[in-house]
Formats: C-alpha cells, sequence, structure tokens
C-alpha cells in the first residue's frame, strides 16, 4: 500500500496524516515537498493535510494550490487515485478547483476547536464504507475558515449527486446546508473540515476516524 | 504602470467580518451606518506601459489566483 502526504510550508497536521496512514498501513508515506514536481509513480492514496500553508495569505489555501506539486496533484486526482483533503488541505483542494464550493471565514468569526459530532451522510463511497453500521461519529475540528459556501446550484447538485458525504450535527462554522465533507463526482477527492488523523488511537479521546482510513486503504475485514 | 485591484464578495454571499465592522462603527456613534462590506485592495507594480495589454494581463491574474470566482468579483483600475 503506497500513500503520500504533500507538505506545505506551514503545514501542521503532516505528522499525524503520516502516522494514521502508519497506523493503518503498517509503512510509512512518501513526504512530498510542494516545490516536487511529481508524486511517486504507483500511489493508492494521497492526502493533503492540514495547517496554515503560507499563513493564509490572500485566502486560506489559495497559494498553495498553486505550488509546483499541484499540477501533479490534478493528474492523479483525474486518473483516478483516491486523495483526501482535511481542514487546510480541504481549502487547498477546493481552490486547485478539484473539489466544489469554497471554505470562508467561520460565520461566528471564532476559531473552533472542539470535537464535532457528524453525520454519515452515506456509507456509499470508498471513504465512508466502513461507517455502514453508524450514523453519528465524533471527529475533531480545529479551524477558522470552515464556513462552506457554494451556490443553490451547486449546492442542490452535489446533494443529488451524493457528494456531500458528512453534516454536522451541531453546524459550528455556519457551513451551507451542515456540510462538513464533499467528494467531487467522480468519487476519489475526499475534502472535509474534521480532523479524522486525529481520531486514530485510543489516546488521542476517540477512534471514530479509524474506520475512513481503512475503508480508503482496503483494510477492512 | 500600476494597478489597483478591487476584490469583494459578491452580492448575497455572507460578510461577518463586515457585520461586526459595521456593529463596532453604530456603537461608536455612527448610527447612520447601515452595513458594512469588507473587501480587499492590491496595487501591482507592472513593467509595462501598454494599458490595453495590462488591463488583459491583470484581469488573467484575478481569474488565476487574486480573487475566488465561487465568491469574489474585481474591478481593475490602471494608472500611469
Amino acid at each position: 500500500m503506497k500513500t503520500a502526504v504533500i507538505v506545505f510550508p506551514g503545514s501542521n497536521c503532516d505528522r499525524d496524516a503520516a502516522m494514521a496512514l502508519e497506523a493503518v498501513t503498517g509503512q510509512k508515506p512518501a513526504m512530498v515537498w510542494h516545490e516536487e514536481t511529481e508524486l511517486p509513480e504507483g500511489l493508492d492514496f494521497i492526502m493533503v493535510p492540514g495547517g496554515f500553508s503560507y499563513g493564509d495569505y490572500l485566502r486560506s489555501g489559495a497559494v498553495a494550490a498553486r505550488s509546483p506539486i499541484v499540477n501533479d496533484l490534478k493528474k492523479k486526482a483525474e486518473a483516478g487515485v483516491p486523495m483526501l483533503g482535511v481542514c487546510n488541505g480541504f481549502q487547498i483542494l477546493t481552490e486547485a478547483g478539484l473539489l466544489d464550493g469554497t471554505l470562508m471565514r467561520n460565520a461566528s468569526l471564532h476559531f473552533v476547536c472542539e470535537k464535532a459530532p457528524l453525520l454519515v451522510e452515506t456509507a456509499n463511497t470508498r471513504f465512508t464504507k466502513g461507517y455502514a453500521d453508524r450514523k453519528e461519529i465524533l471527529i475533531p475540528v480545529a479551524h477558522h475558515d470552515g464556513n462552506y459556501f457554494a451556490d443553490e446550484a451547486t449546492l442542490d447538485r452535489i446533494e443529488g449527486e451524493g457528494q456531500v458525504v458528512f453534516r454536522y450535527a451541531n453546524n459550528p462554522n455556519g457551513s451551507a446546508r451542515d456540510i462538513a465533507g464533499v467528494t467531487n463526482a467522480a468519487g476519489n477527492v475526499l475534502g472535509m473540515m474534521p480532523h479524522p488523523e486525529r481520531a486514530v488511537d485510543a489516546d488521542h479521546g476517540g477512534t471514530d476516524g479509524l474506520a475512513l482510513f481503512e475503508s480508503v486503504l482496503g483494510k477492512l475485514s | 504602470m500600476k494597478a489597483r485591484v478591487h476584490v469583494y464578495l459578491k452580492p448575497g454571499v455572507l460578510d461577518p467580518q463586515g457585520q461586526a465592522v459595521s456593529n463596532s462603527l453604530n456603537h461608536l456613534g455612527f448610527n447612520e451606518v447601515a452595513g458594512v462590506r469588507q473587501g480587499k485592495l492590491i496595487e501591482i507594480d507592472l513593467n509595462t506601459a501598454d494599458a490595453e495589454e495590462a488591463q488583459q494581463r491583470v484581469a488573467e491574474m484575478c481569474d488565476k489566483l487574486l480573487a475566488n470566482p465561487v465568491i469574489e468579483n474585481y474591478d481593475i483600475e490602471l494608472s500611469a
């Protein structure tokens, strides 16, 4: 199982992502610096981690989304390689045009840092099949710009196509229609503000994120 | 020549920062303030004297990086 984590200046969840991937696959992921122009061949999964790439200059994720590595990330997305963007990674994927919508300043203007109850909207994705028996999970959130926005037509379309994967039970940031995580139309790219990689070990205070990685990495028994 | 790019939220997009500024102005006694929308002003120095080319290139910059078309519009103002 070959995985990679992309690292930007200001990423701060890259090691959490690497530990989660190693815990599930037994192998260390390739850590790929944003200035690289190509990802390793034969990747089974790519993670775009959280953090504050480029200090959130201009817009969260805007500068990182124009990094050299992102050209190859787009090619891999088109080729169907599964990838997950968490928090700043979600912002980067929307800025790169790989996911619909954008993440705006939280409606409360407050940074939110808490365990957020999420509703698993569909277990019919490669990322969520491990949640077939669970409707609500608890995953940490920590962000200032997590307020998901898209125009009404886009929201209707992604809801209609089953691309809304997670919703907040108690919307912490003003996101349109309580959306916490969405996929692209092909279903191989998932972006979410909550941090599943921070909920894969009992010492994290919860393990509700584990099934996501087990689902997408094919480790379900 | 110089370009001044105004980037601002599209109508209907919630602007909580603008609302907070509006509330603060009201608290200061500026009761005539009925609403505030907050945007960005980006000043760019350009190595060109061709206004037509500058307009086109700066629009391209806006489309590729400076503005997010999901939520923002922009205006470009050129000066010598």
